[in-house]
């Protein structure tokens, strides 16, 4: 591999060759913001907010779309590159709501992070503020349009992960817009609610409709856990609050999906906490579930077990095991059956 | 059976480079999503895609050639393939005689195969049939995907080694991006069967019939471990019926749903002196048990999964079981020490522990090494990195072997009084049967829509989004029907992830010969108007 020394504020950074300079200061934890930038999404170069100092070159160039070459000279944080990034987040700002208090957004917002870093107050431009009615037409996803700052991750993600581009931008101008074609809803597009346009949303233009109110992101803990439908493996964040799953929202991380998920994965976990799910071991007498506590439970499965194993041999039970449940609980299973009981007869649904 | 070991052969992550795609019975984008987003990605970078499906699934829509097969004629398309690919010699010479045997047998069976002959038993015309097999034999690289289109017929076995033949013929196996990939359904169907949750083996595939196998756990457990293989799932239902088996353990399934012919299913449950059945929800099965125990979901239990592509990966626990439930670790454990055999594990990690003493793929796995990432099976040491495709260089029976394979029919195909082939899969919005409750997701989809071609609507007066009544020789249900050309004239397409209209009442328990998997993808049934 061929390596590039280049300097980024003072300091001498070596990177493989064809590393972009935002590349390369985010290898050496120098902190650029950044609003339409995605590892995982071709890079665009629209927001300006990454945009910094190189020694020959004009202008200030954005530094997602700069290759780094050798001896180059950059600078990140001179007044000059902190000046035109506050210009933009003001333009930015003149047309965002600034309803943060209620945002589910809030505390996770790049807009509202980058505003408060750079002193960005909404003042220095007034004018027309845009007022497009809300998206709630499935029950997946909320899209605020007000909300959204033409950043285009949406769209590359729709695009580019899912492969589906039912997302791009409409209108000109002022009216510029991000959504399915026609401004038609969600839920009339060809959209098939992967999700993958919530999770790169840098602001609260798109948001998981189920966890609008459930908590804010310093009060949920993210547990990384394994999807427990298809065969893919994917793998998510639960996001947890109080002892209750209020959502999934993707880990960056995950080894085989990145943070692409799909309609399932990312909006099927409210079954963990539905009403149904058996909270007590039943019992059935006379054709009627009864309540039991687990020892009568356990003493009574443990017994019959012991009856039939006794009057019939072991070969009369057979224990079926389940590709739902984990490694661990399989292995004990089949080991229970040989084991413990004494049999073979164990099976699960290999073939569904 | 052919490579000497049942698991995708290449990783997820290797589909967006893909050159060539053959997707035969599989329908990624819905039952696999993620994986058909690779798909989808590696046609956007350019890479040929051969569909075969009589349903026009997405990845149809984007192939470079569609065979649109009569279903159950998979044996006859395959050996149609290879007939062509051996007239113009576009075999790998080289890979056939360095690395398979039996390459004689096959090319007198595939010589019955004609492309004329082919086209007639699958309907596909011939110029398609020549244009698949050129794509995928003269590709640097091919990945062949498969799923339950494949394997739920009664020659399902067969046609899974039809397709290492055509891998091995054309030498796309055991090297990036190139083998044969099932996708498996379930999120540790893989995982399950690594453990031994099967009849004939013990974790690690290691066979009951194997004295030396069963001295090493016998030594581990201390206990005599029977020679004889037990039941398959189908054959415990007929011991239940015939007494031979009294007593059903069942844990985390719900084979009155999704076992074929489910009122036979039921009434085998029935028959039975004792049932019980661990389950998070009072599935339709648990109904009928005598002891019903409520287990932890998977947010509530540590563990691990292992996914299609053999990546064992941590489960991490979020919340407390909900209720008194308990995770179901937890309660065999319990069930066991109540027995008279005490299993003493502190945690999964414990149990992760054994599994890696007796199990030579997960020798080297910890969960501490498991991490955020997860590892690949084979790691057979504590410093081995993992595996990302397997046979490279050698199978693991050490030459491939070719096997001639005969062309079969369904078990039921249609006739004049059960005149349509009905054909069963899953759908984009649900998961099985669970997923039914979620809230989110059964408002977006909250019925089933069974599928019906417009020539076969016209010709019933059966209108879309009209109810109807299907029957098989087994059962009957009512469903809302939809019109389209999705299926062939001829066929019905239905899921069965809904219990008001459950498929499974209607399917075919005819099953095959070695994995005793069910015909779910052919039966014959009639549609008709509701009164």
């Amino acid at each position: 591999m061929e390596w590039i020394t280049l300097s980024i504020d003072g300091r001498t950074v070596t990177v493989p060759k064809g590393t972009t300079v935002l590349e390369a200061c985010r290898m050496n934890n120098i902190p650029i913001p950044t609003l339409c930038h995605d590892p995982e999404l071709s890079n665009y170069g629209s927001c300006r907010m990454c945009i910094v100092e190189i020694e020959g070159m004009r202008n200030l160039p954005p530094s997602c779309v700069t290759q780094a070459t050798q001896g180059m000279v950059v600078r990140t944080q001179t007044s000059k590159v902190r000046n035109a990034r506050t210009t933009i987040l003001e333009l930015l700002v003149a047309n965002h709501p600034l309803d943060c208090m209620t945002c589910q957004k809030m505390g996770d917002c790049a807009l509202a992070e980058y505003a408060y870093e750079y002193r960005v107050t909404g003042e220095v431009f007034k004018g027309q503020r845009r007022e497009l009615p809300l998206d709630d037409s499935n029950p997946f996803i909320l899209r605020d349009p007000n909300k959204c700052i033409l950043c285009g991750k949406c769209v590359r993600a729709c695009e580019e992960i899912q492969g589906r581009s039912v997302l791009d931008f409409s209108f000109r101008g002022f009216n510029a817009q991000v959504g399915p074609a026609f401004n038609l809803p969600y839920s009339e597009s060809e959209c098939v609610f992967c999700g993958s346009c919530v999770s790169v949303c840098p602001v609260g233009a798109l948001t998981e409709k189920k966890m609008v109110g459930q908590g804010r992101p310093w009060e949920v803990e993210k547990v990384q856990t394994t999807c427990p439908f298809c065969g893919t493996g994917c793998n998510f964040d639960l996001n947890v609050k109080d002892g209750k799953v209020i959502g999934v929202t993707s880990n960056p991380e995950a080894p085989v999906n990145g943070k692409a998920l799909c309609v399932k994965g990312r909006f099927g976990m409210d079954l963990i906490h539905n009403s149904e799910r058996l909270t007590t071991p039943l019992i059935k007498k006379d054709g009627e579930f009864v309540e039991a506590t687990w020892d009568e439970a356990m003493d009574l499965v443990a017994q019959k077990l012991g009856e039939v194993k006794q009057e019939h041999g072991a070969d009369a039970i057979a224990v079926l095991s389940s590709a739902r449940c984990t490694n661990e609980e399989n292995f004990l299973m089949q080991k229970l059956a040989r084991a413990v009981i004494g049999t073979n007869n164990i099976d699960h649904c290999a073939r569904t | 059976m052919t490579f000497g070991s049942g698991a995708m052969t290449n990783s997820i992550n290797e589909i967006p480079d893909s050159k060539v795609l053959l997707i035969i019975g599989s329908n990624p984008t819905e039952a696999h999503p993620i994986i058909g987003t690779k798909m989808k990605q590696a046609v956007a970078r350019g890479a040929k895609v051969v569909a075969v499906d009589p349903r026009r699934t997405e990845m149809a829509d984007v192939a470079d050639v569609w065979l649109r097969l009569r279903p159950g004629t998979d044996i006859a398309l395959i050996n149609g393939i290879m007939n062509i690919i051996l007239a113009n010699g576009w075999e790998d010479k080289k890979f056939i005689a360095e690395r398979t045997e039996g390459f004689d047998q096959l090319r007198e069976q595939v010589a019955k195969f004609p492309p004329e002959v082919v086209s007639k038993i699958t309907g596909v015309p011939v110029d398609q049939l020549i244009e698949a097999a050129r794509i995928y034999a003269t590709a640097e690289s091919a990945q062949i995907f498969y799923t339950l289109g494949i394997t739920e017929h009664i020659y399902g076995t067969d046609n899974v080694m039809i397709l290492a033949d055509l891998s091995m013929l054309t030498g796309n196996v055991g090297k990036v991006n190139s083998g044969v990939n099932p996708l498996r359904g379930q999120n540790n169907v893989q995982g399950a069967c690594d453990m031994g949750a099967l009849p004939d083996v013990l974790p690690g595939y290691q066979k009951v019939t194997s004295p030396t196998v069963r001295a090493k756990f016998e030594a581990a457990w201390d206990v005599p471990i029977k020679s004889e293989p037990g039941l398959m799932l189908p054959d415990m239902l007929e011991a239940a019926l015939s007494h031979e088996v009294r007593a059903m353990y069942v844990m985390g399934e719900d084979p009155v749903l999704t076992d074929a012919d489910v009122n036979h299913v039921r009434e085998a449950l029935e028959t039975l002196d004792f049932l019980v059945v661990q389950n998070i929800f009072l599935s339709e099965t648990a109904k009928l048990a005598d002891v019903v125990l409520p287990a932890g979901s998977f947010a509530e239990k540590d563990g691990t999964f292992t996914n299609t592509e053999r990546r064992v990966q941590r489960v991490n626990k979020a919340i407390e079981p909900i209720g008194h439930a308990r995770a179901d670790w937890k309660i065999i454990c319990d069930l066991a020490t109540r027995m008279g055999y005490p299993f003493a594990y502190a945690s999964p990690a414990d149990v992760m522990q054994e599994i890696a003493s007796l199990t030579p793929q997960y020798a080297g796995i910890t969960f501490e090494r498991l991490g955020r990432k997860g590892l690949q099976w084979p790691v057979p040491d504590a410093e081995h990195p993992g595996t990302k495709f397997l046979h490279e260089g050698k199978f693991a029976r050490g030459k491939g072997l070719f096997m001639a394979i005969e062309y079969q029919v369904p078990d039921e195909p249609p006739d004049e009084e059960y005149p349509l082939l009905l054909s069963t899969g899953r759908r984009l919005s649900h998961y099985n049967i669970s997923t039914r409750y979620s809230e989110a997701l059964d408002s977006y989809a909250p019925e089933e829509l069974a599928e019906l071609n417009p020539e076969d609507a016209e010709r019933l007066g059966i209108k879309d989004g009209e109810r109807v009544k299907v029957a098989s020789r087994r059962g009957a249900l009512e469903t809302k029907i939809r019109v389209t050309d999705r299926v062939l004239p001829g066929m019905l397409w239905m899921s069965f992830h809904y219990k008001e209209s459950p498929a499974n009442v209607l399917t075919n328990a005819a099953s095959d010969k070695v994995t005793k998997t069910y015909e779910y993808k052919v039966c014959g049934v009639k549609v008709s108007k509701l009164i």
